[in-house]
């Protein structure tokens, strides 16, 4: 295969020092940042301590808040694989010109830019937006939506609902429709089919959606920012207050660190999960 | 080929409610002529579209991330073409760490590497610079190009480059007239994917941009969490429309579920 031993580390090279210099440093200085104390007046010192993990983990402050941070990026994984891999479904069984036309209009939204979308629902869930007015027919606001969870829960579904149908729709892909059809002139009941054949093939498309959606919706930042206010803190907006306002920086990257960490914790243990089921497959 | 039943239609309406709803909302409220944020009912207007003009602000930071994202995808491009090629092509020692490395911004939060390049800038100095930013969006978007290269590049027939080779051409020939142009497609929905993803960045621009160089998505989320009148719906529109032209674009051209999907 290879000619030269050195032509590849040419080619490789630029992208290589780009890399080591802009990710692996910048993330050995965060860590080390962590550690460094600091002083409301003096700011960085150049002593090391653990304290800000230390508070990070015991103040309840943080804790309210890495807590909502986990709830809230569960319930969204979870509502986006109850909408997500039905609408997949549906889109797999639909006809050749609308089938490409609604999959452009679910992965569509993904090119516009998240302020965007959140703006989008800060005025639809506003006091006096949609929601409410439609409410306020049914008799049932107003209600207060604008700055509380469910604002934030909805408007994260709404940003990664196609994170959670692209893998589905490509787990379903590669299922040949006839073996649906077939279990069922077989004897096999609609929902039988649907759970013996078409369910192995999906779960793995939704484990991996799921994935990409709890990570994304754990560090997410835009949203809670315009849609929980200030009083509605996660893990992203806490960081970014602790640099920008606080200007405690030891103590936002601490913060940062955890988050990192806890995402990489997941990604293992999903690739665990994914091995798993591989293993079971193959008998 | 089964259908699908009424229940399934109705679900899969409510669906495409829900996605394209905050996007119509947006697009109606962009032509009020009020001061407030209403979906207009019997006049349109163009004022708060005018009002953009008048606000330098917007304009500004409009023309910082147009610029950004240029510089940035061709950049991007630059490093991750050899680099496929290299991955591809070779086995060598610390292929598969260098991989992992080119890719490793995908599953690391846009919000870590924000305050990673943050400390990196601040204790070199070069807080607030165009040149460093644009460096950051080349880590963040060289993981798309790549593996669009990287998929060009697998899918590609060999021969007709081991035919020029046999012929006499130099191997940079046979990259400038056969493996590039039959790479391209990929290469430039990768370019552009960049270009996007670029343009559309905020949580780690969000770190290290500085008054002079905002980009529009932190810019816009400054303003949103500031005050909300009908000019953010204005912008809004405008970058809705510039994204749905984009998108058709790349929908003729290359078909956008094969790149936003992947190709199988």
């Amino acid at each position: 295969m290879s000619r030269s031993p050195a032509a590849p580390w040419l080619l490789v090279s630029p992208g290589a020092v780009l890399f080591l210099g802009l990710v692996l440093v910048p993330l050995v200085l965060t860590v080390i940042l962590s550690f460094l104390t600091y002083n409301y007046d003096t700011g960085i010192g150049d002593s090391y301590t653990l304290a800000h993990y230390g508070r990070v983990l015991s103040d309840s402050y943080y804790l309210e808040i890495f807590w909502r941070t986990l709830r809230l990026a569960f319930l969204t994984t979870l509502l986006c694989a109850l909408i997500g891999a039905p609408e997949a479904y549906i889109l797999s069984r639909m006809r050749s010109p609308w089938r490409s036309i609604f999959l452009l209009v679910i992965i569509g939204p993904l090119l516009v830019s998240v302020v965007v979308r959140a703006f989008g629902w800060s005025m639809l869930l506003g006091s006096t937006g949609l929601v409410n007015a439609a409410l306020g027919v049914l008799a049932l606001g107003p209600v207060r939506l604008l700055y509380t969870e469910t604002a934030i829960v909805i408007a994260l579904v709404h940003v990664m609902l196609p994170f959670m149908v692209i893998p589905v729709w490509t787990a379903l892909q590669k299922l040949d429709p006839m073996v649906e059809t077939a279990a069922w002139s077989l004897g096999a009941s609609r929902f039988a089919a649907l759970r013996r054949v078409v369910m192995p093939q999906v779960s793995i498309g939704l484990l991996s959606g799921s994935l990409i959606v709890f990570g994304l919706s754990a560090s997410a930042f835009a949203i809670p920012g315009l849609l929980g206010g200030r009083r509605l803190k996660m893990a992203a907006t806490l960081v970014y207050d602790e640099y920008m306002q606080e200007l405690n920086w030891p103590m936002g990257a601490a913060i940062a660190i955890i988050v990192l960490l806890a995402n990489l914790v997941i990604m293992l243990a999903y690739n665990r999960a994914v091995e798993a089921r591989a293993r079971r497959a193959l008998g | 080929m089964q259908k699908n039943g009424p229940l399934a239609l109705l679900f899969h309406t409510a669906v495409i409610a829900f996605v394209l709803a905050p996007l119509v909302v947006i697009c109606l409220v962009a032509f009020t002529p009020e001061n407030t944020l209403t979906i207009p009912t019997t006049r349109f207007s163009l004022r708060w579209f005018r009002a953009i003009l008048d606000y330098p602000d917007f304009i500004t930071a409009f023309g910082n991330s147009l610029w950004l994202a240029t510089i940035a995808a061709t950049l991007s491009v630059a490093i991750a073409v050899p680099s496929a090629l290299a991955i591809d092509r070779y086995r060598f020692f610390g292929r598969d760490a260098l991989n992992a490395l080119f890719l490793s911004p995908l599953i690391i939060p846009h919000l870590v590497l924000g305050v990673a390049f943050l400390r990196l800038f601040a204790l070199i100095g070069v807080t607030g610079s165009f040149t460093w930013l644009v460096l950051t969006h080349v880590i963040v978007i060289t993981p798309y190009v790549l593996r669009l290269v990287i998929a060009a590049l697998s899918g590609l027939d060999r021969s007709a480059e081991q035919a020029a080779m046999t012929l006499g051409a130099s191997r940079w020939t046979v990259f400038r007239r056969i493996t590039l142009p039959m790479i391209l497609p990929g290469v430039t929905g990768g370019w552009l994917l960049a270009f996007i993803n670029s343009f559309d960045e905020l949580t780690m621009s969000i770190f290290v941009t500085s008054p002079a160089t905002v980009t529009l998505p932190v810019r816009m989320y400054m303003y949103a969490t500031e005050s909300i009148d009908p000019m953010m719906a204005a912008v809004s529109a405008l970058m809705i429309a510039l994204t749905a032209i984009a998108m058709l674009v790349l929908d003729r051209v290359f078909g956008l579920d094969k790149i936003l999907v992947g190709e199988k």
